[in-house]
């Protein structure tokens, strides 16, 4: 019993040993800047084109991490005022969202002094640019004699008979149809703003209904593309110029894409402000961001950036001027309010 | 004298006694402290996310955290006055300090389900308050917005200003309260959930009666057969387990697809001329979870059969029953126990299924889970999440006590 007892007490003393070691190095970590991505192909990216080089030229500390978007982490992070994490690239609804919640730091725009080198939309009151990201009209080059040139080729069943791949969900599938209805780009969101511009999406999409195989995940499209499951898809840019680096003949149609961008963006209550910022700066250079996309094909938020990537890659990026023509801004805001109403329309559609 | 001598035995009767109630005291206590650590797990991992999520299927205080005053004032009101200027000086001053305590997030979130329209209000009438009004703080709302006059936008207010709401249960059912607060159908186009329950309920129906069927079969073979056949069967059948559900939902897409394995063998056989529609639909979902079930169906009924004498049904024949008498009416009541329990547990585990569905199926293939898992991950409204959730496991806990009851009712009868 006693022996026990004695154990008991020494294994008391090693946890608290274990405790006080693990708090002493969660503080002294604390003090290098932490910046979170969303890891994966990306963070081996960011890490050639900005993490080591920030480290070399600045000699700061810096402790990369990666996460799958938890929005919610960021939000008890905050609150309970236990904020480890300096910088988290966020996607577009839970950057606004964040922002209205008051869960991120307000940007001084001025302080950076980036914001004219930047993309309009890359400038964001809690956010700055990471990289631009596209949802676009994709097919098999090798499979169709004739190539599709807008939304309407994709609704033509006569012309280009076979299935066609969407994403499973409101958001991307109903800008698609209006625009397959004849709705301009730049008037998608103010035609989807109403409840008639909204049956009028449903009402094209009622027509192409029984052609869609509905996609989850961003690997499906090109996958069913080579596999020639479906005749054309939407898919995500990055994906399909996967395909393409690895041989595959796959075309992109950019006129009618949308496009989206992910942010850094700083947590409510950081201790290392400055140095995030410094990070930001060095992040948002021509140089760095056209070694980040020279590795992956995300496009640069700085312009300036393309014209430093050989041709060919920067006809892949999304921010490519010619791929820019006609292209469709993602409506975060419009989404951010609406998508529990559509989407739960959509899925009571597309159950039918 | 006889009492004299007949006066210790008691005395040690009575020790005896306490000594054996103390031992078994102690017996009980160790008993207790052995099933702590589990009554504790359970306590920590069922019964309190599951009491919270029940609860959060009807909270609503989103509202009247953020805005105390207001949500008083607004549940006093009878929603057809114009709100008077003791409204709007309440709700610029607590708009305010829900800003300042990070409180607005969930305000937000909360309105957009009475209106999507209203989170977009809020943010900008924030935005532009003035610390002090020019004239009236109804003047001053009304200016920013003219939406702040009228009575609908604090109508909605209103719905939302109570502590606890049926709004998320009622949605889970396509119902909703109308402007005078009475029950209706939700409009067609958006009713959703209903059919949901139903579908779910026929798939986890199907592959139970699925599994059933090839299970049966096969728990019989292997009780049967002789013990070094049976073991190497018996690997097959539980060699599913040992590769992950992810990876195993992720073989089938190959297989399956139209350019798959089955299909291409099959039109290289000539058996078909077109390729077979057999994944991204009901069929392919019925195949997959049947697959990662039967496992689930085979090991009970094995073991139930496993314990069943030979001898009754070679007694039923030597007695003059044909065999398949003999099988059914000896044999088969004699499994009724694993049938019983290897359906409600294969029932029970479909009824959940989320992630083969969500990869195999087709948008008319979606069980509950995945409506949970992405008001969830998605749209960030658990209230939701919570009152299908709560639903789901209504319906499973009513579906088992009927099972129960009919187990029950049949146990007497059969003695």
């Amino acid at each position: 019993m006693n022996a026990v007892f004695r154990s008991n007490r020494s294994l008391k003393y090693f946890a608290t040993t274990c405790l006080v070691g693990l708090g002493l190095l969660i503080s002294t970590q604390a003090q290098a800047l932490t910046v979170i991505s969303f890891g994966g192909a990306s963070g081996d990216a960011m890490k050639k084109a900005y993490y080591d080089p920030f480290i070399a030229q600045t000699k700061t500390e810096l402790t990369p991490g990666d996460y799958n978007g938890e929005f919610a982490k960021i939000r008890s992070m905050v609150e309970t005022g236990n904020v480890s994490w300096d910088l988290v690239e966020m996607e577009s609804p839970d950057l606004t969202r964040g922002c209205f919640e008051g869960v991120f730091e307000p940007l001084d725009w001025d302080k950076l002094g980036i914001k004219d080198q930047l993309m309009e939309s890359a400038v964001n009151k809690c956010g700055a640019g990471v990289f631009v990201w596209s949802t676009v009209l994709a097919y098999d080059g090798e499979k169709l004699k004739e190539a599709p040139s807008s939304w309407k080729d994709f609704w033509d069943v006569q012309k280009f008979p076979g299935k066609r791949g969407l994403r499973k969900g409101a958001k991307y599938t109903l800008e698609f149809a209006l625009q397959a209805d004849g709705v301009p780009a730049e008037e998608v969101y103010t035609v989807l703003a109403t409840p008639e511009g909204v049956d009028r999406a449903f009402k094209k999409l009622d027509e192409l209904k029984p052609h869609i195989q509905w996609w989850e995940a961003g690997a499906q499209p090109p996958q069913w593309l080579v596999a020639g499951d479906v005749v054309m898809s939407s898919a995500y840019s990055g994906r399909i110029a996967a395909a393409q680096a690895e041989g595959r003949k796959l075309v992109i149609l950019w006129p009618g894409s949308i496009y989206d961008l992910d942010y850094w963006a700083i947590p409510k209550g950081s201790k290392n402000i400055e140095a995030a910022y410094e990070f930001i700066k060095f992040a948002s250079q021509p140089d760095t961001q056209a070694a980040y996309s020279s590795q992956i094909p995300y496009g640069p938020v700085n312009p300036t950036a393309i014209e430093k990537l050989s041709p060919e890659k920067a006809k892949e990026m999304p921010t490519y001027t010619d791929n820019l023509k006609g292209a469709l801004a993602m409506g975060t805001e419009f989404w951010v309010d609406n998508s529990e109403e559509l989407e739960q329309r959509f899925n009571a559609w597309a159950a039918k | 004298m006889a009492t004299q001598t007949m006066a210790p035995p008691p005395t040690t009767q009575t020790s005896l006694k306490t000594q054996l109630r103390r031992a078994e005291r102690r017996r009980k206590l160790n008993a207790f402290l052995l099933v702590a650590p589990l009554a504790l797990f359970l306590l920590v991992i069922f019964v309190f996310p599951i009491g919270s999520m029940l609860w959060r299927s009807v909270d609503n205080s989103e509202l009247s955290q953020a805005l105390p005053q207001t949500a008083q004032l607004l549940s006093a009101w009878d929603g057809q006055q114009p709100p008077s200027e003791a409204f709007y000086a309440s709700l610029a001053q607590e708009l305010k300090s829900a800003l300042a305590n990070g409180n607005i997030g969930s305000l937000g979130r909360r309105l957009t389900y009475e209106d999507p329209t209203l989170r977009t209000l809020v943010t900008q009438t924030i935005r532009k308050l003035p610390d002090t009004p020019e004239t009236t703080w109804q003047q001053t709302f009304s200016t920013l917005n003219p939406r702040w006059a009228e009575l609908s936008t604090w109508q909605a207010l209103k719905k939302a200003a109570p502590t606890t709401t049926d709004r998320y249960l009622l949605a889970s059912l396509d119902l909703e309260r109308n402007a005078q607060g009475e029950i209706t159908a939700v409009a067609p186009e958006k009713q959703v959930y209903i059919d949901v329950f139903l579908r779910t309920l026929a798939i986890a129906g199907a592959v139970t009666l699925i599994c059933l069927i090839m299970g049966f079969p096969l728990a019989y073979l292997l009780a049967t057969l002789p013990t070094g056949t049976s073991n190497l069967l018996m690997i097959f059948v539980l060699l599913p387990f040992w590769t992950s559900l992810l990876v195993r939902t992720a073989a089938w897409i190959v297989l399956l697809q139209s350019g798959g394995m089955v299909n291409t063998s099959l039109m290289g056989l000539g058996f078909i001329s077109q390729p077979l529609e057999l994944v991204f639909n009901r069929v392919g979902v019925l195949i997959a979870m049947v697959h990662i079930l039967l496992p689930f169906m085979v090991l009970p009924l094995y073991s139930v059969m496993k314990g069943i004498s030979p001898h009754y049904q070679r007694a039923a024949i030597s007695l003059g029953a044909h065999p398949f008498k003999a099988f059914w009416q000896v044999y088969a009541p004699q499994t009724l126990a694993g049938v019983g329990a290897g359906t409600i547990l294969v029932f029970i585990m479909a009824l959940g299924y989320y992630i083969t569905p969500a990869l195999l199926g087709g948008p008319s293939d979606q069980m509950v889970s995945y409506y949970v898992a992405y008001y969830t991950n998605t749209t960030n409204n658990w209230g939701m999440a919570a009152a299908l959730g709560s639903l789901l496991l209504i319906i499973t806990l009513v579906l088992y006590m009927l099972y129960q009851r009919l187990v029950n009712q049949q146990t007497p009868n059969r003695r």
